[in-house]
């Protein structure tokens, strides 16, 4: 290849890369639509906090609903990064370059906000200093939250690290780009040149924070997973239970990586980089944790089914005949059985067929979350007597649905930001892989 | 490098220059951390003596367990707690001594819930509020239905308590479980681990809030009971500091209840005041325990519900408005 050809693909990448850094109309009506919908949302929770937990659903018996469902879908979600970075990307998949920021992006915006979405949870929110004040290391609950902001900070600098190289180029060659923005890359690339020393230090870097990830993402679904199995209740009471949140959080991760990449691919023109290998390859790697997710599932409902155990009985009876059981059925088959068998076919791993699958198993992951935490719930070991009715039957109110959706809001501003003011796809790991050796950085 | 006092290259030079720097600043140090450490040490001596010449005698005091002890004034140092923390550390630390436990008689229940009324007032609960509630109970298709006062039951291995991310509910060395409902961050943890579904939360403002504002809060009481926070049985702690029984077991028109010391091996009859020795009365009635096998260790024993006193009726009490 010689300098000029090497110039120009370079140049193109670049563009290509970057040519969506810009506020333009249809960024700021997003933007402003995601603003103006958290705000009501925020007055939902402004409600909540001025007259209390009463103002949701919930109540003695089911004591915790949608907030703490909603809580473990975060956590659940924000676990993608360590699967397709740390676990692929140790295994030498060179594929997944293009995806790894998307990936990142997605543990970073879910596990900053799963944070947030517990203490809508709970009832005493100005007292969320006392879990460090007053914290015993013996409660669950310690353990989720020194674990999900280890997780966060592992995931912030592996999003970080990678963009150094990236913000040093656009700085320098993206012409466009108003002033402020250039100074802030400037300042953020902290006087990268691509020399070889700093090039050492980063993938060292990152060669760590890979290995570091997977312990803390392990941890943090396996802890998220134990403030249920600790209990004695049916329907909680599994052994299995971290490795069964553990791989259908991979589940629903896969499929948000999926809806980002064919939105990405789409809106900012990046057919050549997300190609129908990607998308086909992220079908296979989505069959291939819902199978194990299915193998999970069989254990941890034929086990307890086959035995009949008293309490187990009538929660089983429940979820597969009982009230819960078109939720159940729908959340299980379309959720999980059917995109599998779809996923076996090359054709449904085309971007578009993939697209639907990834939206169906992400909305079935959601509710699956849903059944986990409030059916068990519904039938205690002793009967629940002399309570109002909306004691012994859950259900979620208008300003708990409010205050569930926000959220989702600000997982989407978070995205939107970072994936408008930063190249969505490595631009140095690209033109690396394209056999750019070295970038001219004058 | 010591061993070695000549030299022979520039950078040795250097390194030994710095090596000296370093062992100056190093034994600096030493000399500072020893002439601190010897003046405090000086300081406190003079402290003691000035303080042994003030007093020299010994002084009998009472201890909180009602034991007299003699103790030379040297050692008697003014408490430095407030009041409030005088109060809590107390109330922590239980009633010297004592195992509180519970026995209910299912074959004399007829569910007057006397006692549940009786818990409500005393705790400021709204309707739909138990600290105990008595539940119709069957064990099986053809076995025959029975009323079952059900409250926290105390346990030894309690899984609430386990599971509570502050320390804001607590196992007493008498054997009560209590709530700090100032500590309390309203998580919840403690209800879903909760196997008898014994706990309760203030999902709405507490029924006497206005007029229980401005009152100091009482533990033992649970109250002024707080919008956000957990409540539950507390073996009316309050009352046994007194010296009395529980309000639950005190309200039993029927003698259901019984309530006393394990450690002295005997409970008192609410409705009867007859006391009897725990063991007899267990071993006699075939006294049990709830959900056992899940290694909580209650202190709530149950009588089986045989040759009862009254029919069973079904309960056809209102159940509370929706809250």
């Amino acid at each position: 290849m010689t300098m000029d050809d090497n110039k120009l693909t370079f140049d193109k990448i670049t563009s290509d890369l970057t040519h969506h850094i810009r506020i333009n109309k249809c960024f700021l009506i997003w933007m402003g639509f995601l603003t103006i919908s958290l705000l009501a949302c925020l007055y939902a929770y402004s409600i909540q906090l001025r007259t209390g937990l009463g103002v949701a659903g919930i109540r003695d018996y089911v004591t915790w609903g949608l907030y703490l469902a909603n809580f473990v879908f975060f956590v659940a979600a924000s676990l993608i990064g360590m699967l397709i970075s740390a676990v692929l990307g140790l295994i030498g998949m060179k594929w997944l370059t293009p995806i790894t920021r998307i990936a990142e992006t997605i543990a970073v915006a879910f596990a900053a906000v799963a944070g947030l979405v517990i203490v809508s949870d709970m009832g005493r929110p100005e007292r969320l200093a006392y879990v460090f004040i007053y914290g015993r290391p013996q409660s669950p609950i310690l353990w989720d939250v020194t674990v999900i902001t280890t997780y966060f900070v592992l995931s912030l600098l592996l999003l970080f690290l990678p963009l150094i190289a990236d913000m040093a180029i656009i700085y320098r060659k993206v012409d466009t780009l108003p002033s402020w923005l250039k100074s802030v890359y400037k300042t953020l690339s902290l006087n990268f040149t691509d020399s070889p020393e700093q090039n050492k230090i980063i993938n060292r870097s990152i060669r760590i924070l890979l290995i570091l990830l997977i312990p803390a993402a392990l941890s943090i679904h396996t802890v998220t997973s134990w403030l249920f199995a600790v209990t004695s209740r049916a329907g909680w009471d599994s052994t299995v239970f971290g490795p069964y949140f553990v791989s259908g959080a991979f589940v629903a991760g896969s499929a948000a990586v999926i809806i980002a990449m064919f939105f990405y691919r789409k809106n900012y023109k990046l057919q050549d980089y997300l190609t129908d290998m990607h998308f086909n390859n992220m079908g296979k790697v989505l069959a291939t944790v819902s199978l194990v997710y299915l193998y999970f599932n069989l254990n941890e409902f034929l086990v307890p089914g086959y035995k009949l155990k008293r309490a187990d009985a009538v929660h089983l009876q429940e979820l597969f005949a009982g009230k819960d059981a078109i939720m159940f059925w729908i959340v299980q088959l379309g959720g999980l059985v059917l995109p599998i068998l779809f996923l076996l076919f090359r054709r449904f791993r085309k971007p578009l067929p993939l697209l639907l699958i990834s939206i169906a198993v992400l909305v079935a992951a959601w509710f699956k979350r849903y059944i986990i935490v409030v059916p068990t719930q519904e039938h205690p070991f002793l009967p629940i007597q002399h309570v109002p009715q909306n004691f012994v039957v859950y259900t979620p109110t208008l300003i708990e649905t409010m205050i569930t959706i926000a959220p989702f809001i600000l997982v989407l501003i978070i995205i939107t930001l970072i994936s408008k003011f930063f190249p969505v796809i490595p631009l140095h790991d690209t033109a690396r892989e394209k056999g750019i050796e070295h970038v001219n950085f004058e | 490098m010591e061993e070695n006092n000549t030299p022979h290259s520039p950078n040795e030079i250097e390194n030994s220059k710095i090596s000296t720097r370093r062992n100056f600043l190093k034994n600096l140090g030493l000399a500072g951390v020893g002439v601190a450490t010897g003046a405090a040490a000086l300081y406190s001596g003079h402290i003691f003596e000035a303080k042994k010449e003030a007093t020299g005698e010994s002084k009998i005091l009472l201890t909180q367990d009602g034991k007299l002890v003699s103790v030379d004034s040297l050692e008697v140092k003014a408490l430095e707690k407030t009041g409030e923390d005088l109060r809590e550390s107390m109330c922590r630390g239980g009633i010297p001594g004592r195992r509180w436990v519970m026995v209910t008689d299912l074959s004399r229940c007829r569910n007057a819930r006397k006692c549940i009324s009786a818990c409500q007032d005393a705790h400021h609960l709204r309707p739909e509020q138990f600290h105990m509630n008595t539940l119709q109970m069957q064990d099986a298709p053809n076995t025959a239905p029975y009323n079952m006062p059900k409250n926290c039951q105390h346990c030894d291995n309690p899984p609430c308590v386990a599971v509570c991310p502050v320390d804001a509910t607590y196992k007493r060395p008498d054997g009560i479980v209590l709530i700090e409902n100032d500590r309390c961050i309203g998580c919840r943890f403690c209800m879903a681990a909760c196997p008898y579904s014994a706990r309760i939360f203030n999902w709405i403002e507490p029924k006497d809030s206005a007029k229980d504002q401005g009152l100091e809060y009482n533990a033992e009481l649970n109250l002024p009971q707080k919008l956000g926070t957990i409540s539950k049985c507390l073996f009316s702690a309050d009352r046994l500091r007194e010296g009395k029984l529980p309000y639950c077991v005190e309200a039993c028109p029927n003698g259901v209840y019984y309530f006393g010391d394990e450690n002295e091996d005997a409970v008192t009859n609410g409705t009867t005041k007859e006391t009897v020795r725990l063991s007899k009365l267990l071993r006699d009635n075939g006294g049990y325990q709830l959900m056992p096998e899940l290694g909580t260790k209650p202190r709530v024993y149950y009588l089986p519900p045989k040759n009862r006193l009254f029919p069973f009726e079904a309960a056809n009490d209102a159940t509370p408005e929706k809250v």
